[in-house]
């Protein structure tokens, strides 16, 4: 026989890769649905401000700091008096006094009975005297109050004093424990900005491959490249479109920050320019941020296309892409939770697990130095990444293109057909 | 089974091969090829040849396996069991430049240009976006459809989507050309463009590799066929040699209708109203003409028929096969004129 090969007679697999990335990347990129991606980090931002504002303005109706004053005028004076001393010195302890009209008029009040009757909006009333005040509420107002009240009870009565010194400060920079702290709050804010962007990206990985199962033009991929190429060639395409978000994202992000730094601050209460450094060091953090980006969007992407083709139809992907989503949280979960424990045996299970491990190395970089530990972790993520293409592709092969069955079926210890073998090619 | 002998006499009934057949390097070669689906065999022990330059079909009912034998030839999936090769290769895909294949599911991009699908099924084969497109245009030209070069594929007919897809599994020049179930819901008149188009291929010296349910396209087009019934292969080999199964059919009409010529004829022999029917004695028809002529039977017509394709179907495979066959056509032509 003849061999028809020549020197290109196949596409390598990069190549492969190439055609099938080169077409999603156009086609997503100037597709209605990359408009509504793009938007898709303001659906959330908006709905939580929103959900935010309205849950404040409800709790500030509905929950009072009152407490009501049921003494005799004197004592009712004396109170609010050393209540206004102390305040300053202990904002957000000291609450609102204020006299119950009903207990000013009437000489024999019941406060038991007021409370009971649910009238008034006052977390507790007080009884009694400087002496010996009664705080009338509900266990827990009770709890919360009474330190507070004794407080103000023993000013008025002059068992406290009246003026306080005024200590002067010395501000330093940082702490060994003010700088650890911080930087856990570094790593926490990594991960999860890690975390959304994941998310968010990785079921446009999913709906590509459902759309390609739709449109049936899967099986024209398959038989001419090899599924590996094609699942690499999707999977960087879209980490293109999601570089291309990120991009826009944060330019968007910078130049709403450059017109509205002051407005910003005012709102969120953080000044961003002040946020603790990363043990690395804010370049190498960046750089190590998009890097593992890349991995654990490389590694949930993957998984997800294995699921695509392990499903027969769009709604299967649906259906079993949701107990992947479960799992990406509990390792979230998993790695957040270890976040300043390095070297415990569940921190290093979180960086041994391919799918955590992006999000806990993100994080010991705020936290440690050390840099050669990423070099290692970054190997055993990219290994797990061709492991999951792999498998993906093979899984693929063996499960999605069935057809037809009309043969009967078989028992698997039947005996086997041994074929002819082949001449050799000539 | 059998290796299919290639020395038959197996030329088509359209562009005929001057090569002889068992001199041709094989396009396509596979030996026990078994494939099972959730402990159900699709495909069992499947022994196909087929040489350079052939049209050649796959010929069974719906569901008999012949996408999976297609697929396990081209690599998209793996047998369980068996070896298969391409142009001598075990893996299709290190030679996917020689390779076009249209899958019975027909799919394309519905956002994509007609010009770009095309482009793009080539640079799946290995050609470059710019040949691609400047084929794409030639041939979207050639087959009238230059008009629409520019249109999406959501803006195209059934029939002109599925030329688009027939023109991209072509755009890069293959040297086999794999088809499956290609004249499924096209009208007659584009069944028999598709025709001429496989015969064109044929001529060019691709190998034409297509799976139908329907009998007259293979009878028409192939040199080779192979008939799969409930995935097993009973018969691979030229249609001329599985015509050659089934003896003649002799069909013969007299004035006479009792007589002693009567136990001449043979034994099976069927009354068809005014007709009698039988199979080609194997002496010949001349002893017979002469025991009606001295009999006095008075003949008013005799024919030779030799049998058809369908024929040999239904000796080779089974009547249940050809029933199901006869049922999956019926419905293809009606999904057609819908």
């Amino acid at each position: 026989m003849t061999s028809t090969d020549t020197p290109r007679s196949r596409l390598t697999t990069l190549e492969a890769a190439w055609v099938i990335a080169r077409r999603d990347f156009v086609a997503v990129l100037f597709s209605r649905a990359f408009l509504f991606f793009l938007l898709g980090p303001l659906f959330p931002v908006l709905i939580g401000g929103l959900a935010g504002s309205i849950g404040g303005q409800v709790q500030r109706n509905a929950v009072s700091i009152e407490i009501g004053l049921a003494m005799s005028a004197g004592d009712n004076a004396a109170m609010i008096a050393s209540a206004d001393t102390l305040r300053p010195q202990l904002p957000g302890v000291v609450p609102e006094l204020r006299v119950i009209p009903e207990a000013a008029q009437a000489g024999d009040f019941d406060a038991r009975a007021y409370m009971d009757q649910r009238r008034g909006n006052y977390a507790a009333i007080l009884t009694g005297t400087l002496a010996a005040p009664q705080l009338v509420g509900t266990q827990g107002q009770v709890d919360r109050w009474s330190g507070p009240i004794e407080l103000i009870a023993a000013t008025a009565n002059g068992a406290s004093p009246t003026r306080f010194p005024t200590a002067t400060s010395e501000v330093v920079a940082t702490s060994a424990a003010s700088e650890r702290t911080n930087r856990v709050r570094t790593a926490q804010a990594a991960q999860m900005v890690l975390f959304l962007l994941t998310m968010l990206l990785g079921g446009m990985v999913l709906s590509n491959l459902a759309e390609e199962k739709g449109n049936k033009i899967i099986e024209i991929l398959a038989a001419a490249l090899p599924m590996d190429a094609v699942f690499m060639g999707k999977l960087f395409a879209m980490l293109g479109v999601s570089f291309v978000g990120i991009a826009v994202w944060g330019s968007v992000g910078y130049a709403f920050w450059a017109i509205a730094e002051d407005a910003i601050v005012t709102v969120t209460q953080t000044n961003f320019r002040e946020l603790p450094g990363p043990a690395v060091g804010w370049p190498m953090f960046m750089a190590l941020g998009l890097i593992y980006f890349t991995m654990a969007y490389l590694l949930l992407g993957s998984l997800f296309l294995t699921i695509g083709a392990m499903a027969a139809s769009v709604r299967e992907v649906q259906t079993m892409s949701m107990p992947v989503t479960m799992l990406q949280l509990m390792v979230f979960f998993l790695s957040a939770a270890n976040i300043g424990q390095t070297g415990t045996p569940l921190e290093l299970a979180s960086v041994a697990f391919p799918l955590s491990s992006p999000f806990a190395m993100l994080a010991r970089a705020a936290l440690e130095e050390t840099l050669w530990t990423h070099a290692l972790a970054l190997l055993w993520q990219g290994f797990a990444v061709i492991l999951l293409i792999k498998g993906g592709s093979l899984l693929f092969r063996k499960r999605v293109m069935k057809s037809g069955g009309a043969g009967r079926a078989k028992k698997r210890w039947f005996a086997r057909r041994t074929p002819a073998p082949l001449e050799p090619a000539e | 089974m059998a290796v299919s002998d290639h020395a038959s006499s197996g030329n088509r009934s359209g562009g005929f091969s001057a090569v002889p057949a068992d001199a041709r390097p094989l396009a396509i070669e596979a030996r026990g090829l078994v494939k099972s689906f959730d402990g159900t065999r699709a495909v069992d022990g499947v022994d196909i040849s087929i040489p350079q330059g052939a049209i050649y079909g796959i010929l069974g009912p719906n569901g008999a396996g012949k996408t999976t034998t297609l697929r396990m030839l081209l690599g998209i999936i793996d047998p369980d069991e068996g070896v298969r090769r391409v142009f001598g290769h075990d893996r299709p895909h290190d030679i996917g430049r020689l390779i076009g294949y249209l899958p019975e599911e027909r799919g394309l991009y519905p956002a994509m240009k007609c010009v770009e699908a095309i482009a793009f099924m080539g640079a799946l084969r290995g050609l470059s976006l710019k040949e691609g497109r400047k084929r794409a245009g030639e041939l979207l030209e050639r087959h009238g459809l230059g008009h629409a070069a520019d249109r999406q594929i959501r803006q195209l007919s059934k029939g002109m989507a599925q030329t688009v897809q027939l023109l991209g599994t072509l755009v890069h020049h293959p040297r086999l050309v794999v088809l499956d179930e290609p004249f499924s819901g096209l009208d007659a008149i584009n069944q028999g463009k598709l025709e001429l188009m496989i015969r064109a291929l044929a001529d060019d010296g691709v190998t034409v590799i297509f799976s139908t349910h329907v009998i007259h396209h293979a009878e028409r087009l192939c040199e080779g066929v192979a008939i799969i019934a409930g995935g097993k292969v009973p018969y691979t080999g030229s249609v001329e040699e599985a015509r050659d199964r089934i003896p003649a059919q002799v069909r013969l009409e007299t004035r006479a209708r009792e007589g002693a010529w009567l136990a001449a004829l043979p034994r099976e022999t069927k009354r068809n109203g005014d007709f009698f029917q039988f199979a080609l004695p194997e002496t010949g028809i001349e002893p017979l003409l002469r025991q009606l002529i001295e009999g006095e039977a008075g003949i008013l017509s005799l024919s030779i028929e030799r049998a058809g394709l369908h024929d040999a179907f239904v000796a080779i495979a089974g009547e249940a096969a050809a029933r199901q066959l006869e049922a999956d056509s019926a419905a293809n032509f009606g999904k057609a004129r819908a």
